[in-house]
């Protein structure tokens, strides 16, 4: 018998899905709204020296890749049924739409993540 | 070839037909707002490798009504996000039993929502205690 390929994205979409359900709205207010309106935190929190030294640590970079990597999954599995829901059942087409852009994103950010050096 | 036409109902407009399904919808086009939110993220960190200036205008982007306006929207759904997946966590995770009794569905709910207050509050003083 074949197997399902369905666990690895079910994997990734309830990784994503868990992680945006516990820390997602407060990097949400951090970067979104508390940093660029000086709210609370002090407005240098993400300015580009701090970032960049954030980014050039490998923990930061395993953070930055985890975060835009399983939210774009769990999206994209998201998006595949919801595209189900609405009446279109290519799914073939649809599931290479959907995880291949999550994909694509991952490549990009681990790529752009490596060219950053200390 | 018959003439017959049989009656298909049409399914435009399902998820509108009763308020579990309208949850359903609700809970699902999260994703949307989750992927832009990624997408934020992923510009920001391809204009941090572009150097100061880059990271600056997205810096600076990130100060516009527009984007306030956004983000609320982003947090209001990443909220609701949070409360609908802690909400349908017992029927998705597998039967949890301790001490020989099944753990009630409002204390998985219960204890998720607890989780994910602490995990933002500590996320939200780390950063502030980076700086």
């Amino acid at each position: 018998m074949k197997r399902s390929n369905e666990p690895i994205f079910w994997s990734l979409f309830g990784a994503g899905g868990m992680l945006a359900a516990l820390i997602g709205p407060a990097l949400v207010f951090i970067t979104g709204i508390a940093v660029p309106f000086g709210l609370i935190l002090a407005p240098d929190t993400m300015s580009y020296a701090h970032m960049l030294a954030f980014s050039q640590h490998w923990a930061g970079k395993c953070i930055l890749l985890a975060v835009i990597a399983l939210f774009l999954w769990h999206a994209a599995h998201r998006i595949a049924i919801l595209l189900h829901d609405f009446g279109i059942h290519a799914v073939a087409i649809v599931k290479i739409f959907c995880y291949g852009s999550a994909f694509l994103g991952t490549v990009v950010t681990a790529y752009i993540l490596l060219t950053i050096r200390a | 070839m018959s003439n017959r036409r049989p009656y298909v109902r049409s399914m435009d407009g399902w998820w509108k037909r009763d308020a579990y399904f309208i949850r359903y919808m609700a809970r699902e086009v999260t994703a949307l707002f989750v992927a832009a939110y990624a997408v934020v993220l992923l510009v920001g960190v391809l204009r941090l490798s572009q150097g100061q200036a880059a990271f600056e205008g997205w810096l600076q982007a990130l100060k516009s009504p527009l984007s306030l306006v956004f983000h609320l929207i982003l947090l209001a759904t990443f909220v609701y996000h949070t409360w609908s997946w802690f909400n349908i966590m017992p029927k998705t995770m597998p039967i949890m039993f301790v001490g020989g009794k099944r753990v009630q569905p409002g204390t998985i709910t219960g204890t998720g929502l607890a989780a994910s207050v602490v995990a933002c509050l500590a996320v939200f003083f780390i950063v502030r205690g980076m700086n």
